[in-house]
């Protein structure tokens, strides 16, 4: 079991108060990504329901048991640092049994799990290192078998692939999202990056100022952002926003269409505009298109073979199915 | 742009390094050479250096004038009694102060550094009739506690400054995974921060073993150390410079072989997090 209630949850340091009371439940076995800018609170959400930091107010339940006071060790969580957090003086094996001897398991169990997680996580080979002698991903792994050994009731996760290399990263997303596969046990992931969010939630928690935006499926919140904080900061490259008579003419204040939902043509279309800098990923191209007299600028997804270049004449025609409309509090219409 | 250093230049630096390091060492090894001259030479003028009649009858007369073993050990027990007793006191503050820090922390560090800059005959007296009261005088338990209230803001100092040094997330990994405070300092804390501890209780056995003030005025003979024992030799006879130096010989040669063997140590420990 792992289920998590956040009721009316308060922190302030000193007089500034970073999360204004906050709600929130964590089923058993979702996995829950808080995301957000940095500075939005979500390191501290994430520390508050850790136990690394006392609440300011609000009660925190674990599994229907409320944990507001207890200590870290006693909430059954188990956590991955950004920096691994590992220890120095110890080996890998020293590393990963070292919840089960403060839980003083006996030698052979503690040894018997030490072997299972070091084979789930390809760290066998590894044991008697000192993670000085590790890359990287070998740490992040190591920190990651410490805490599966626990076998605890939710692992937090605070942005634990951002000290790694664009294609390491990829490689530990996708074997952190296979061990909640297998474990099925409630995983709280903390990060900055919206990809690692919408490839890897159940449900996506954003925040901005210590305040939630906005929960949903990865999906839900592509497709139906409730504000415009929601609608930029989801999906990539970000929403168009477009504000005046073109917003005026569907009766918003401010409309959104993302880069994929426009269609580009070289001589037809709803809106003109004039090719600025073009980015080629291979598979997709976008355009920066200036002069529609809407936006400075427009970003649009086009095929992987566009032969348009700077300065040259170009037509959008955005697909009004896909079109959000905001008010003037850039609330969702 | 590095900096070119020509064989002429070297030559020059290694020469000066020298020379400071020999002005540093001089008193010691003229302290160490007049303590195997025989009296009269001790005192000739111009001085000799090494064309003395060598001889260990002054070592031999101050063993027999007093007994050497007794004060040696008083100086090992307050110098090692007080490092332990400061050690049980500073980890502990040093590690509130670098983890969970408040607002005054900063003012108490000072505080406790500014301590140092008071002169320490300032509190002779009171710490005297304190001392006379609880019948402390001339006791070693007494000295272990004021030598090791000497030297703890020190202590409370370098530990500071080493445990600063150490990423706060690896002990909140521990309190994540199921360490108490005392498991966290003793089984984490202080293994990461060995080096920085073990430059800290060299240092304060070298403060301790040479601390003269208090060592001096406190005691009378039950609990004097070596730097009475040299003390001891300077006024009543007069003045046997001879003799006075085999003391001193026989007091700093400890700690002098002491500070040899761990100076690789205390070096690391000084500058440790200085250079990464």
């Amino acid at each position: 079991m792992g289920q998590i209630t956040l009721s009316g949850v308060t922190k302030r340091f000193g007089q500034t108060e970073v999360i204004p009371p906050l709600d929130l439940s964590i089923d058993d076995g979702e996995f829950v990504v808080f995301v957000g800018p940095s500075g939005c609170g979500k390191s501290t959400l994430l520390r508050l329901i850790a136990g690394l930091e006392d609440v300011s107010g609000g009660r925190i339940a674990i599994d229907g048991q409320d944990m507001t006071a207890a200590p870290p060790a006693k909430r059954g969580l188990a956590m991955v640092f950004q920096s691994y957090a590992l220890y120095p003086h110890m080996t890998v094996r020293a590393n990963i049994a070292f919840p089960l001897r403060m839980a003083g398991m006996d030698k052979a169990e503690q040894d018997r799990r030490v072997r299972g997680a070091a084979e789930v996580l390809n760290l066998t080979a590894y044991l008697d290192r000192r993670p000085g002698q590790l890359s990287g991903g070998q740490r992040q792994r190591v920190a990651i078998g410490r805490a599966i050994v626990r076998e605890p009731k939710a692992f937090l996760f605070d942005e634990p692939l951002s000290n790694l290399d664009a294609a390491l990263r990829v490689g530990m997303r996708l074997e952190i999202s296979e061990l909640h596969e297998r474990l099925q046990t409630t995983m709280v992931y903390v990060t900055h990056d919206q990809v690692e969010a919408m490839t890897m939630a159940d449900k996506i928690v954003v925040l901005q100022a210590g305040r939630i935006e906005q929960v949903g499926s990865p999906l839900d919140l592509y497709r139906a952002p409730q504000n415009r904080f929601v609608a930029g900061f989801i999906g990539s490259p970000r929403m168009n926003f477009i504000e005046g008579a073109e917003a005026a003419a569907h009766g918003a204040h401010a409309i959104g269409i993302r880069p994929e939902h426009v269609a580009v043509s070289a001589t037809e279309g709803t809106w003109r505009g004039t090719v600025g800098v073009s980015e080629h990923l291979g598979s997709d191209t976008f355009l920066h298109v200036h002069g529609t007299g809407m936006a400075d600028v427009l970003t649009v997804r086009a095929g992987g073979e566009v032969t348009l270049k700077h300065g040259d004449a170009v037509f959008l025609t955005p697909d009004l199915t896909k079109l959000h409309c905001f008010d003037v509090k850039g609330l969702r219409l | 742009m590095a900096r070119t250093v020509t064989p002429a230049r070297k030559t020059i630096n290694t020469a000066a390094a020298w020379s400071v390091a020999l002005l540093l060492f001089f008193p010691i090894l003229w302290t160490v050479l007049t303590s195997f001259k025989p009296e009269a030479q001790a005192v000739a003028s111009p001085p000799i250096f090494l064309d003395f009649d060598w001889t260990l009858k002054n070592y031999e007369d101050v063993q027999n004038q007093r007994d050497y073993f007794r004060f040696f050990w008083n100086s090992v027990i307050i110098a090692l009694g007080s490092t332990a007793l400061g050690l049980v006191i500073a980890v502990p503050a040093a590690w509130s102060m670098a983890f969970v820090p408040g607002r005054r922390t900063r003012d108490l560090l000072m505080w406790m550094l500014s301590t140092k800059m008071m002169p320490a005959v300032g509190v002779l007296v009171p710490i005297y009739l304190i001392f006379r009261n609880l019948g402390l005088l001339d006791s070693r338990i007494g000295l272990v506690v004021v030598l090791m209230l000497m030297n703890l803001p020190i202590m409370i100092w370098m530990l500071y400054t080493y445990f600063k040094e150490i990423p706060v997330e690896i002990l909140e990994a521990a309190r994540m995974d199921g360490a108490d405070l005392r498991s966290e300092i003793l089984y984490v804390l202080a293994p990461i921060a060995m080096p920085g501890i073990a430059s800290t209780v060299l240092l304060n056995i070298i403060l301790a073993w040479n601390e003269s003030f208090w060592t001096i005025n406190l005691t009378v003979s039950d609990a004097a150390p070596l730097t009475k024992f040299i003390a001891s030799f300077s006024s009543p006879q007069g003045l046997f410079y001879a003799k006075l130096s085999a003391a001193s010989t026989m007091a700093i040669a400890p700690i002098l072989i002491m500070g040899w063997f761990s100076q690789k140590q205390l070096v690391r420990g000084l500058t440790f997090g200085a250079v990464k």
